[in-house]
C-alpha cells in the first residue's frame, strides 16, 4: 500500500514539476532561450493571489488574478528583456535571465518583507480512502488538473493554427518567417502561455503548502528545469515525462527512510544518469539535415 | 515599358565588414522565368534573402508591383504575393506533409480557395498526397523538394523564388524539379531561380543574371548567354 501511496503522491507532485517544466521547454523550444526567471513568475503569480485574495477572498478569482498577473509578466519581460537580445550570444541572454530572476525575487522582498505570507484560503482540506489507502482531495485536484493542461496543451499544438505555428519557429524561425508566421508574435504566445502555466504550478503548489515567500519558485524551478532536461528540452511530451519521473522518485525516495534525507540528491542525479546514456534526454531528438 | 513584377536597384548587403552584394540592378518581368547564376560565394543566396526580408540590405531598394517592399519585414511579404522557397528545402521534419503544406496558406484567410488550393496542390504532386499524414522528415529529399515547392504554391504566389531547387537530387529528380518550374509558368506565375545547375537553369530561363563576387558580370537572354564564351567556360563546364 505504501508502494501505490508513493506512486499517486509522485504522480501529483511530478504533475506540478510538469506544467513548470513545459514552460521552460516551449519557451527554450521557441525562443532558443533559458528562461531562468520562470520560477520567479510562479512566485509573482503568488502574490498576485495573495493580494486577491485579501481583496476578494475566493481562490478560483485569486487563480484567475495570477495567471493574468503572469501572462501580462511574462510577456512584459519577454518584450523589454530578452527581445532587445535577440540574436546577440547566448550567454548574454542567460544572464540576463538570470539577472531577472534575481530582480523579482527582490522586488517581492522589497513589497512583501521576506516574512512568508500563509494562503491557507487556498487549501483544500479532507481526503477520501480507497480501501486502506489515504488521498487528499488536494492530490486528486492536482491530478486532474495535470491531465486537463497535458491534454489541452497538446491539442492546442497538434491542432490549432497557432499550434502548428510554434512547432514551425521551434524547427525553423527563418523558415517559419518565409510562411508569413510573424515569429515575434508567437514568441509572446509563448511567453504567455508558459507563464499561465507558471500560474497554475503556483495554485497547485500553495494549495498543498501555504507558505509563500519570495524565494517560492526557486527550487521548483530548478527542478522541473531538471525535468525539462531529463525529458529533453524542447520537447513538450518530453517535460511532460520528465516531470512526473521526477516526481515519481522523488515521492519514492521520500517513502524509504534510508534515503529520505538525499532526496534532492537522488533527484540531480537522475539528471545525470540520462545525459549520461542519452544526452539529448529521454525524448529529445537530435535531428539531422536530409539531402 | 509596363513596371517590371519585380525590381531590383543598386543593392549592397554586407556581413559586417563583408560586402557581399556591391550594388547589383536586375528585374524580373510579369510571367518570366528568370535566372541568377554565379559561383558559390557570388551572392545568389544572399541576392534572394534580401529580396524576401530575411536580409536588409544597407543601399538600394527592392520593389515588388512597383511598390518597394525593402523595409517591409519577412512575415509580411508573403501575402503580397512573393514566396522563397530557400536553399535546402527547409520543410518542417516534425510536422506531417499536411500540416506542411498548410503552414504555406498560413497567413491566407480565404479558407474556401486554400482548400481549392490545397486539392490543386495534392493533384499535383501525387506523392505527397500519398504521404500527407506522414511526418516531413521521413521523406526522401526528392520529395522534401516537392513539399517545399508545394508548400510555396498554397500561398498562392505571383512570384516564386527558388534558391538551389535541384541541388542533391538524383539527375532523375533533377529533370522533374525542372519540369515542375517550368509548369509554373504554363500556370501563370513568374520565377526566379538561383541555381548550380546553371546549363538546366538557363535551358528553362527566359533571361538569366550572373552573379561574381557580388556584382552582375552579364546579363541577357539564356540561348544568348549560354553561347557566351566566358559563361560556357565558367559555369557549363564546356
Amino acid at each position: 500500500m505504501n508502494f501505490i501511496a508513493a506512486i499517486i503522491n509522485g504522480l501529483s507532485s511530478g504533475g506540478t514539476y510538469a506544467i513548470i517544466a513545459l514552460g521552460y521547454t516551449m519557451v527554450y523550444g521557441i525562443a532558443k532561450m533559458l528562461n531562468f526567471a520562470h520560477g520567479d513568475i510562479i512566485m509573482m503569480g503568488g502574490y498576485a493571489m495573495y493580494i486577491a485574495l485579501s481583496l476578494a477572498g475566493h481562490p478560483i478569482l485569486a487563480l484567475v488574478a495570477g495567471i493574468v498577473f503572469c501572462v501580462l509578466l511574462g510577456v512584459a519581460i519577454e518584450r523589454y528583456a530578452y527581445k532587445p537580445l535577440r540574436g546577440a550570444a547566448p550567454l548574454a541572454v542567460l544572464i540576463t535571465a538570470i539577472g531577472m530572476s534575481y530582480l523579482l525575487q527582490s522586488l517581492a522582498q522589497i513589497i512583501f518583507g521576506s516574512a512568508p505570507k500563509m494562503l491557507v484560503k487556498l487549501q483544500v482540506p479532507g481526503f477520501f480512502m480507497i480501501g486502506s489507502l489515504r488521498v487528499d482531495y488536494s492530490t486528486l485536484i492536482t491530478l486532474i488538473v495535470t491531465v486537463v493542461v497535458m491534454t489541452a496543451l497538446t491539442v492546442f499544438i497538434k491542432k490549432s493554427k497557432p499550434g502548428r505555428a510554434m512547432v514551425a519557429v521551434s524547427e525553423d524561425r527563418d523558415a517559419a518567417l518565409l510562411m508569413g508566421i510573424n515569429t515575434n508574435a508567437i514568441i509572446a504566445i509563448t511567453f504567455a502561455i508558459g507563464s499561465a502555466l507558471a500560474a497554475v504550478a503556483g495554485y497547485l503548489m500553495l494549495m498543498k503548502a501555504p507558505s509563500l515567500s519570495n524565494t517560492l519558485g526557486a527550487m521548483p524551478g530548478i527542478k522541473a528545469f531538471t525535468a525539462a532536461v531529463i525529458g529533453g528540452i524542447g520537447s513538450i511530451p518530453g517535460a511532460m515525462v520528465g516531470g512526473i519521473l521526477l516526481g515519481v522518485v522523488e515521492s519514492f525516495s521520500y517513502s524509504i527512510p534510508a534515503l529520505a534525507p538525499f532526496t534532492e540528491a537522488v533527484e540531480f542525479s537522475i539528471l545525470i544518469v540520462v545525459l549520461l546514456v542519452k544526452p539529448s534526454g529521454i525524448l529529445g531528438k537530435m535531428r539531422r539535415e536530409k539531402v | 515599358m509596363s513596371e517590371a513584377l519585380l525590381r531590383v536597384e543598386d543593392l549592397s548587403v554586407y556581413y559586417g565588414m563583408i560586402r557581399a552584394l556591391k550594388g547589383i540592378s536586375f528585374e524580373v518581368n510579369k510571367g518570366e522565368i528568370v535566372s541568377l547564376i554565379g559561383a558559390n560565394g557570388a551572392g545568389k543566396t544572399t541576392t534572394l534573402h534580401t529580396i524576401t526580408g530575411l536580409l536588409h540590405p544597407k543601399e538600394g531598394k527592392v520593389f515588388y508591383k512597383g511598390e518597394e517592399i525593402t523595409r517591409i519585414p519577412a512575415h509580411k511579404i508573403v501575402s503580397m504575393g512573393l514566396v522563397h522557397v530557400p536553399e535546402g528545402r527547409r520543410i518542417f521534419q516534425g510536422l506531417s506533409v499536411y500540416d506542411n503544406l498548410l503552414l504555406g496558406a498560413y497567413s491566407r484567410k480565404d479558407k474556401d480557395e486554400i482548400k481549392e488550393n490545397m486539392e490543386k496542390v495534392l493533384a499535383q504532386f501525387p506523392r505527397l498526397a500519398e504521404r500527407r499524414t506522414q511526418l516531413a522528415g521521413t521523406l526522401s529529399g526528392g520529395e522534401q523538394q516537392m513539399l517545399a515547392m508545394g508548400r510555396a504554391l498554397l500561398s498562392n504566389p505571383e512570384l516564386i523564388v527558388l534558391d538551389e531547387p535541384s541541388m542533391g537530387l538524383s539527375p532523375l529528380l533533377v529533370g522533374e524539379v525542372f519540369e515542375i518550374i517550368k509548369s509554373f509558368r504554363e500556370a501563370g506565375k513568374t520565377v526566379l531561380l538561383v541555381e548550380q545547375n546553371a546549363k538546366k537553369a538557363m535551358s528553362i530561363s527566359d533571361r538569366a543574371y550572373v552573379l561574381e563576387n557580388g556584382e552582375i558580370a552579364m546579363s541577357g537572354d539564356s540561348r544568348e548567354l549560354a553561347e557566351d564564351e566566358r559563361v560556357r567556360k565558367a559555369y557549363l563546364g564546356a
